[in-house]
């Protein structure tokens, strides 16, 4: 920043006009003794005075002489003094530099002729030194308080290209953190003005590594660079651990504890996270002071998602809840996210559309893929405003088909030459440890650092997650799949969940990593153990391929299929609390297969 | 008439203030240019411009009441209208009666 800018200062100069200026006044006047005594009492009165004959000559001389002030006699012979004022004042341009008319003319209408063609005033002879020094100091004043107005217009004019300037290069950099990641998806429709950021709005959306998505709805408190400045850790942190394999609640806490750092009283993120898993077929989300959110079903039923957490940055990490609303969705529903512009739209009267407003769109719809649109025409003509407002985001996720939801390599494989090709590790989680830490970003992040593993990144997260939540769920929650495959049963298997993770004493997961290099590519040896009581594969195998078109009926066995699928080899030991695959792969794009 | 002063005294008082040293080169000026300028209104009023008489007339009038010539100016301002009311006798009369106070005015000034 740079430049001061103080229009007190320049105002303040006015009020001290006890101290006279001296002004460059051009005078025209062809009555020689009328000049005479005209520029006398000019020079008595301190001021610097040029001469000219006629108005021709004013008009020549403006220029050179560059007046403050100009006295011109009414009637001139060549260019009269009406005519020469007209011109003057096109001159001076945005300038003001005042004329005062100098007349013998006594009518009224004559000295109104004076003002219109652009006098500021006139002086009326006999001249008189009382008078004509008031009326310099009167107009001195004036044109100053012009002077100094046009200097703040053109600073202030000056100030907001800077600041326009400054916002652009600020997204630039904003951009390049918080590029728009996923939201090009075909199921995701979002509207967010290009400066929203300025706004305190934030919109991230990212692929998992093995599949399904995370997007985040954030809206700052307050406005312009403060309310943005906030949303780049945001947005690095988000992409970040997104890409490393971490899930919503991880992302959360991580987003809380920053802004919490980061923020000063009184300042936080209104948030809300939404966690697609379409192979399991869910939806985990959470929101933390945002409108409702919505979950709209194919069937036509409708389910809010009202915030029941404080908003991010607010609470330390120990009371922060990461707790998440669990729905078991199919293709074709949707979710809606919104900040409270939406809501707080208001129509001319200023009244606010609010959050019946929405719930009467939302009830009106035949297909909830019309949600968007309905919302977005909605707020347009109540505002009354062809353009949604500026703090206005909404945003929906469709539940895509399967297929679409396969992880998918947007990066081209990293060159890494370089990096450990040849180890094995071990890698075990004990006690109270299994309810709060997931083990999967480490143990993505050691595979990753193996030379073009990462262009498997997908698959490898998805065989140790597959691994880890069979060995968490089944083997050491003792949680059975069944339940999953009706609604009440679906909600009881997570508050089971919940329940049996606050009481972990004395079981582990262990995970033994090993990896050897082959030209090309190279062998992944995973070996999955924990201490739970043992799980029938064989059993879950026969029954999961016969209920396996309902999706996320029997995720158990899904992923099962999927570890088949992607391993070389696959053996389940023991009671089936020791799962051991080889993964063989050899480097390229995930989706050439 | 006859009883108002040819120049205002509180008036010559304010320009030999203003004037300073200059004051009597003023004078001269103002001699001059006003003999200058009656020579031009009788050359108009032989052409019957009452146009330029009018003009004229009006300048001269400027020039009297900032000199005190108050009598004067207020001839001058009569012959301006009737110049401007294209009154061409009238206005012969009348520059006739300006000739007369302007010698006046000259002898008050050069008495000074």
């Amino acid at each position: 920043m740079s430049g001061e800018f103080s229009p007190s200062q320049t105002l303040n100069s006015f009020s001290g006009s006890a101290e006279p200026s001296r002004l460059r006044i051009l005078v025209a006047e062809d009555n020689k003794p009328d000049r005479m005594i005209l520029c006398a009492l000019l020079q008595k009165l301190g001021h610097e005075v040029f001469e000219v004959f006629d108005g021709t000559a004013a008009v020549d001389q403006f220029h050179e002489v560059d007046p403050d002030i100009v006295l011109l006699d009414a009637m001139m012979p060549e260019l009269d003094g009406l005519s020469a004022a007209r011109q003057i004042k096109s001159m001076a341009g945005e300038r003001l530099v005042p004329v005062i008319f100098l007349t013998a003319l006594t009518d009224p209408k004559e000295l109104a002729r004076c003002l219109e063609a652009g006098g500021d005033d006139f002086l009326i002879k006999p001249f008189n030194r009382v008078i004509l020094d008031a009326k310099l100091n009167a107009l001195d004043r004036m044109r100053r308080l012009h002077q100094a107005l046009a200097e703040q217009v053109d600073q202030v004019r000056q100030k907001n290209e800077q600041m326009l300037a400054e916002q652009k290069t600020a997204r630039r950099v904003f951009d390049n953190i918080a590029h728009t990641g996923s939201l090009d998806s075909p199921n995701i429709r979002y509207h967010a003005s290009p400066m929203s950021v300025f706004n305190g709005d934030v919109l991230f959306a990212a692929t998992r590594p093995g599949g399904g998505s995370l997007v985040f709805l954030g809206d700052f408190t307050g406005h312009g660079l403060p309310a943005a400045i906030g949303a780049m850790p945001v947005a690095e942190i988000f992409y970040g651990m997104v890409g490393q394999g971490f899930g919503a609640a991880a992302i959360l806490r991580e987003i809380n504890a920053k802004l919490r750092r980061i923020l000063p009283v009184g300042m936080f993120c209104c948030g809300a996270m939404l966690e697609t898993d379409s192979r399991q077929g869910l939806v985990r989300a959470w929101n933390g002071g945002l409108p409702d959110a919505w979950l709209l079903r194919g069937s036509g039923e409708r389910v809010a998602i009202p915030s029941r957490n404080l908003p991010l940055g607010v609470q330390n990490a120990e009371n922060f809840s990461t707790s998440m609303v669990v729905f078991q969705v199919t293709p074709g529903d949707h979710v809606l996210l919104m900040t409270d512009g939406f809501p707080e739209s208001a129509n001319e009267q200023g009244e606010l559309l609010g959050e019946s407003g929405v719930r009467q769109v939302l009830a009106g719809l035949s297909s909830p893929s019309d949600a968007f649109d309905a919302l977005m025409h909605r707020v347009r003509e109540f505002t009354g405003q062809p353009e949604a407002a500026d703090d206005l985001t909404l945003c929906c996720v469709a539940i895509p088909e399967l297929e679409q939801a396969r992880p998918s390599a947007r990066k081209p494989p990293d060159a890494e030459p370089i990096g450990p090709a040849d180890w094995q590790c071990v890698y075990e989680i004990r006690e109270r440890t299994l309810s709060e830490f997931n083990p999967l970003p480490l143990l993505l992040h050691i595979c990753m650092e193996v030379p073009g593993l990462r262009s498997r990144s997908g698959e490898v997260y998805t065989l140790l997650s597959e691994l880890y939540n069979n060995a968490l769920e089944h083997g050491v929650l003792a949680l059975s799949s069944d339940w999953k495959s009706s609604p009440r049963g679906f909600a009881l298997y997570y508050e089971e969940r919940q329940r049996r993770l606050s009481d972990t004493d004395g079981h582990f997961i262990r995970f033994s990593l090993s990896h050897e290099s082959r030209d090309p590519g190279g062998r992944l040896r995973v070996i999955c153990e924990d201490s739970g009581a043992g799980f029938d594969f064989a059993e879950h195998s026969a029954r999961a391929s016969k209920t396996r078109s309902i999706p996320g009926s029997s995720y158990a066995g899904r992923g099962l299929e999927l570890l088949r699928r992607m391993a070389t080899h696959f053996h389940v030991h023991g009671e089936g609390n020791r799962v051991e695959i080889v993964y063989d792969w050899q480097p390229g794009r995930e989706d050439d297969d | 008439m006859i009883d108002q002063p040819h120049l205002d005294e509180a008036a010559l008082a304010e320009l030999r203030d203003v004037m300073e040293d200059d004051f009597g080169v003023l004078v001269d000026t103002f001699l001059a240019d006003s003999r200058a300028r009656l020579r031009h209104l009788h050359q108009v009023l032989e052409q019957e411009d009452s146009d330029q008489l009018a003009k004229t007339a009006h300048s001269f009038k400027g020039s009297c009441i900032n000199m005190g010539a108050t009598h004067l100016s207020e001839l001058c301002a009569q012959l301006e209208r009737a110049g401007k009311a294209a009154d061409l006798s009238a206005a012969a009369r009348l520059l006739d009666g300006v000739e007369a106070e302007f010698a006046e005015v000259a002898s008050c000034f050069e008495q000074l």
